[in-house]
């Protein structure tokens, strides 16, 4: 909303050494956010006076109108002809929008237009212009550019300051406003909170009779009106006019204060509309009553209504929307637009003026369906005061009988305004809820302040909001308005004393644990949005009936390629390593823990549980609301290419490969105490001979290993890239609780070395863990050192080579017993895996 | 070698004589001076000190000498030999020590190659952000509690005192899941974990929820869609606005240093009542700026405040929502982005380089921020 001050100051006595940013300072303490503090042509200095239009000469030689305007300036003003200052200039023009007779704004050598444009007289187009004829954008008021200011005739005389007649100078506050301070949505309410800020007399424009304003009815009947759904609108006022001159100019005092309200005059039947609704807050809508065929009713659309609304959009109605219709039908999406046909044109002699006061959330839904938001929307579904349809009206009606010559014929009205409840709060409360006592006379006094009606019974207060705050219905809103009063720079600064915590829970604080060793490790983190599609999962070779097909869609996705949530972290991964690499990366290792979504048909219930607000939902309805959600579980994923160790004067580096995939996961495992088994897997988007399962306690939690050669291609990665992706919160959940000590064992330690050949496809890791288990308490560890496939070992044989430690707690083993450990793991990786002994 | 002398003959045995011993001692020790290493020494110990050196086989003689003249010929000898095994010994020291000294000169390398064998990783300035903030909160007995990204609307804006139609609805461009009426949203705001919270702890409750929240908005230079915040709920026995100030202001303390302070402006949010923005006192110019134009500063454009996120005490209506007996317990909660913190904390001017994943952006923070 904007407002300029010079308006709030009719109603208000600001000082006037306070300006724009002064009393923008003082509502921002009071709660309104301003958002800007503009001087109008701020720019503009020098001498700008009106002038009227002599005579125009088409100058027709040039590709582009252009016209050579005789201007009269003011005695005194114009050219100076043998001596004599005249008080009339030639002025090139390119704007047509005017005629000869026009009264126009004259910009004289020596001004400086916004922008810093200097004016001087020149050379152009042939002529010597001697000045300009201004437009809005020109003087910094607005961005219309279309044409020239043309003042309404009568309004000025040539060589008249230009200044205070376009309101130069005035100071125009932009006010972001809540949803809870509709009021604000006018110059009313928000001169109501200067004036309370300043503790000055405010003169409320509403406090009228509004019949006062308009004399007696002609006698002829008005247009009628009627309210036929009671839940869409409660007050319908309804006045009638006649004999309008729809020519008749609106007033430059209008149309200044409209252009520095940031709206643009159209005629004088819809700018009284749009002015009053700036200055008193209620939206108004002028019909020309001869397009009306029968009474205006207020009422649901019917199934299969269209309307044509003045944006030149046809609109299907739904049953839902209200509507002002007259018997044939709509005329208007109430509160939100007009329809075209009714609309007021050059030739409406007869208007009738429509002032409802609608039902706030009906309002709301209409302008969220037709995704439509207008001063009129934006105004009702905050709530209008109740108050003001028949004030209002009456008002507009008065401006076009003074303005437009009309008649006033007659009124028509509905009223079912229901009376505003009190709210009955402790005197206390207010400060008990501060921090802070604050007297009870200075409660009941803020109470006033905001127009409530405050009666004190005993230590209560029962308070009736004033009919322009819907928003004041709970003891906690009238608390606010209390404490804003008072200020809140005023509130103490104290802090509660929480119980003694359990810090973080133990997940959280493996999870931290989880991100340093990632870094650790040389992981480095990123955090991708978890938009996907599914050709993403194509792109990775992911199967039809894969899980992580189940894909969680959205309704409204900012983009069609990615409709969906992500099931994996590695498209995200693959998309921050792509950039990374197009932005000159070659060594990448990349990672994340973030969540994935899994479950199809989520959000598609027609009827979703919404249990009632007014008090803790069962337990059963809990359940019902979580049984709405996908499951949304906590993985980590990582993603590396080029070298994993760089090359240097220490030699080669080493490229990332599958094992490095591996190992990042097997080190997260140990750095949480986890055992992992480790299996060969066939599982896209890996290399069927590069990947491992990982599984904890027998169910496979993830996999690691090089990607697939034909993703690699089809993701344009580098060749052999690998990555590993595990859920980790199926990992945390096998972090054991408090890992037992180990016995550690001073004797000597025996080592053995022990070669053994196997089939190519047996895993090392079967024959380790055999070789372990047979091998007994006094076979501490056992760890691959080297393989060997070739001629020696034979077709489709390996030879691997381990490394034996054995220990006993007690004693020194002897070679007998080493020997005899020896064999036994031997026998055990023969029985489970056909080991022999290497020869 | 001469057999030795049963009977007194005085024959001379020149190599006894005191020239010859003093020659020999001589040549030795000036040998042992001129060694330049401990290999020259070796060769000078074998030449004058070893078994085939003259004054070894000058003490050889010593037998074959009078009795009267061992004696005599015995000293001269030994003293020589024992003057040479001296030098020798404290020749070896110093030439040990050079060796030392050259070695050590030897081994030198330049210090100042690259050593980066394995690349460096880090984690994320979000997440470390959000961590420091979680400990702000711990630090005060407070516990850290989360919430899904999918939530139901019931969570998200019923229980929040946002009904269907409310406007609030408007002000958060929401990401429905599946279609618009099923009930379904990415959350957008942390703010379902205070009533998952309320729902699911015993009072007292202090809490405080990082994590990621969803707008409709395309991503630039200021706006994302995915993004971060964290949030903080207190609810207890009389617990007040200045309850809520004092909160903030201690978290302003120790997130920007001892002294900096907010300021509470009134505004509005359907959840909480009264409702507040929270601005930061600028922790790099504390308002030195303000009306200083010789002294911009780019921090607070010059303000003396930066806005920080929004607070309130929590609307009855929610606690009732929740269960909670309001004529017993007050509330209060605040929240902040955690993006807008880390973008005026660290100077970042766009917001997409927190979201590209560049690394060469989130190297720059390496494991802290």
């Amino acid at each position: 909303m904007r407002a300029p001050l010079s308006w709030i100051r009719r109603y208000v006595p600001v000082p006037q050494d306070q300006g724009g940013r002064d009393v923008a300072a003082r509502l921002v303490a009071a709660g309104l956010e301003v958002e800007t503090v503009e001087v109008l042509g701020s720019e503009v200095t020098g001498p700008l006076v009106v002038g009227r239009v002599r005579s125009v000469e088409e100058l027709t030689e040039f590709t582009k109108p252009i016209r050579y305007c005789r201007v009269a300036v003011g005695a005194g003003n114009g050219e100076v002809l043998d001596g004599t200052t005249t008080d009339e200039r030639g002025i090139v023009c390119g704007a047509s929008n005017f005629a000869a007779g026009d009264l126009v704004v004259v910009a004289l050598p020596g001004a400086v237009l916004a922008g810093g444009f200097a004016i001087a007289s020149r050379q152009t187009y042939g002529r010597v212009s001697d000045g300009m004829i201004t437009s809005e954008r020109e003087l910094g008021l607005g961005e219309d550019h279309s044409g020239i200011i043309v003042l309404p005739a009568g309004t000025a005389e040539p060589g008249d300051s230009g200044y205070p007649l376009l309101g130069l100078g005035d100071a125009v506050l932009d006010i972001a406003v809540t949803p809870d301070r509709g009021y604000a949505l006018s110059i009313r309410g928000i001169a109501r909170e200067v004036a309370t800020a300043y503790g000055l007399p405010f003169e409320d424009p509403a406090l009228v009779d509004p019949e006062s304003l308009l004399g007696q009815p002609s006698g002829e009947p008005p247009h009628a009106c009627s309210i036929a759904d009671p839940s869409a609108a409660d007050r319908f006022v309804l006045r009638t006019i006649a004999g309008l001159d729809p020519t008749a100019p609106s007033p430059q005092w209008m149309r200044r204060a409209l252009v520095a309200c940031g709206m643009r005059p159209v005629s004088l039947a819809v700018d009284v509309t749009n002015y009053v609704m700036l200055e008193l807050g209620q939206p108004l809508h002028a019909f020309d009553r001869a397009k009306l065929r029968g009474p205006l009713t207020v009422r649901r659309a019917a199934p299969g209504e269209v309307l044509e609304t003045l944006d030149h959009t046809r609109r299907p109605l739904d049953p839902d929307d209200v509507v002002i219709a007259d018997p044939h039908g709509p005329l208007a999406v109430a509160g939100i637009m007009g329809g075209l046909d009714s609309e007021i044109d050059d030739d409406s002699h007869a208007v009738v003026i429509e002032a409802v006061h609608f039902a706030a959330h009906a309002i709301a839904r209409g302008s969220r369906r037709h995704k439509l938001s207008s001063e009129a929307s934006r105004r009702f579904e905050r709530g209008v005061d109740p108050q003001l349809p028949a004030i209002a009206s009456a008002r507009a009606a008065a401006l076009l009988v003074a303005l437009g010559g009309a008649t006033y014929v007659g009124t028509d009205r509905v009223d079912a305004v229901p009376p505003t409840e009190p709210v009955t709060i402790p005197a206390d409360l207010p400060g008990r809820i501060a921090g802070m006592p604050i007297p009870v006379d200075r409660v009941s006094a803020h109470l006033a302040a905001v127009g409530a009606d405050v009666q004190v019974q005993d230590a209560a207060l029962v308070v009736t909001p004033p009919s322009w705050r819907p928003d004041l219905r709970d003891p906690f809103d009238l608390v606010e308005e209390v404490v804003r009063l008072e200020g809140y720079d005023s509130l103490p600064s104290t802090l509660p004393q929480a119980r003694p915590g359990f810090g973080l829970t133990t997940d959280q604080r493996l999870r931290r644990r989880v991100g340093r060793a990632l870094a650790g490790a040389g992981l480095v983190e990123v955090l991708s949005y978890p938009f996907t599609g599914s050709a993403e999962l194509d792109a990775l070779g992911v199967p039809a009936d894969d899980p992580r097909r189940a894909l969680v869609r959205l309704a409204n996705p900012l983009s069609d390629e990615a409709p969906q949530l992500r099931t994996t972290l590695l498209p995200g991964l693959v998309a921050a390593a792509r950039r990374n690499l197009s932005r000159g990366a070659t060594d990448l290792a990349l990672a994340e823990v973030g969540l994935v979504f899994r479950g199809a048909g989520v959000g598609e219930s027609a009827d979703p549980p919404r249990p009632p607000v007014t008090r803790r939902p069962s337990d059963v309805e809990v359940a019902a609301l979580e049984a709405q959600l996908p499951a949304q579980p906590r993985h980590v994923a990582g993603l590396l290419t080029g070298e994993r160790d760089r090359g240097g004067w220490w030699g080669p580096g080493r490229r990332a490969d599958w094992s490095d995939a591996i190992g990042v996961v097997s080190g997260l495992a140990e750095e949480l105490g986890v055992a992992i088994d480790v299996a060969p897997a066939v599982h896209m988007p890996w290399h069927p001979g590069r990947c491992a399962a990982i599984s904890v306690a027998g169910a496979v939690i993830g996999h690691a290993g090089e990607l697939h050669p034909r993703v690699v291609e089809a993701l344009d990665l580098p060749a052999r890239t690998v990555a590993f992706e595990v859920d980790l919160d199926a990992l945390l959940a096998h972090v054991p609780a408090a890992a037992p000590a180990p016995v550690i064992s001073t004797m000597p330690v025996a080592k053995e070395d022990l070669a053994v050949v196997v089939g190519a496809e047996v895993p090392a890791e079967r024959v380790r863990a055999a070789l372990l288990r047979g091998g007994g308490a006094l076979l501490e560890s056992v760890r691959l050192f080297d393989t060997y496939e070739g001629a020696q070992v034979g077709e489709g044989r390996r030879s691997l080579a381990f490394a034996l430690r054995l220990r006993a707690p007690d004693r020194t083993l002897s070679t007998a017993e080493v020997a005899e450990v020896r064999a036994a793991a031997l026998a055990a990786a023969q029985a489970e895996c056909g080991a022999v002994l290497r020869a | 070698m001469s057999a030795p002398n049963k009977t007194y003959d005085p024959v001379a045995v020149s190599a006894l004589s005191d020239d010859a011993v003093a020659a020999a001692r001589e040549a030795a020790l000036a040998a042992i001076t001129a060694a330049a290493d401990l290999e020259a020494l070796k060769a000078v110990r074998l030449e004058h000190a070893g078994d085939r050196s003259p004054l070894a086989l000058a003490n050889r003689e010593i037998g074959a000498l009078p009795p009267a003249a061992k004696a005599e010929a015995g000293k001269r000898v030994g003293q020589a030999r024992a003057a040479v095994k001296r030098a020798l010994e404290e020749r070896e020291v110093v030439l040990a020590h050079l060796r030392d000294e050259r070695v050590l000169v030897e081994e030198a390398v330049d210090v100042t190659v690259p050593v980066d064998r394995r690349p460096r990783g880090a984690r994320h300035p979000l997440t470390t952000l959000m961590e420091r903030i979680e400990d702000v909160f711990l630090a005060m007995g407070y516990e850290i509690a989360e919430g899904p990204e999918v939530e139901t609307e019931w969570h998200n804006f019923d229980a929040l005192n946002i009904a269907p139609d409310h406007p609030a609805r408007t002000m958060q461009d929401t990401f429905f899941v599946g279609s618009p009426e099923g009930g379904v949203v990415l959350r957008t705001h942390t703010s379902p974990v205070q009533v998952r919270s309320m729902l699911d702890r015993p009072l007292p409750i202090y809490v405080a929820c990082p994590g990621r929240v969803y707008r409709t908005d395309e991503l630039d230079a200021t706006h994302t869609p995915v993004f971060h915040q964290v949030e903080g709920i207190v609810v207890d026995e009389g617990i007040t606005m200045g309850d809520l100030k004092g909160t903030l202001d201690h978290f302003a303390a120790a997130m920007f240093g001892a002294g900096i302070v907010t300021r509470l402006r009134p505004s509005y949010f359907p959840f909480t009542e009264p409702s507040a923005e929270v601005d930061l006192q600028c922790f790099v110019c504390r308002g030195a700026s303000v009306g200083d134009p010789d002294h911009p500063c780019r921090t607070c454009s010059s303000e003396g405040w930066i806005e920080w996120g929004g607070c309130g005490m929590v609307n009855p209506r929610v606690l009732t929502a929740c269960g909670i007996d309001t004529t017993r317990y007050t509330g209060f909660a605040f929240g902040m982005g955690i993006e807008r913190t880390l973008m005026f904390r660290h100077g970042i001017t766009d917001m997409r380089d927190m979201v590209e994943g560049d690394v060469r952006f989130t190297l720059a923070f390496g494991m802290e921020s």
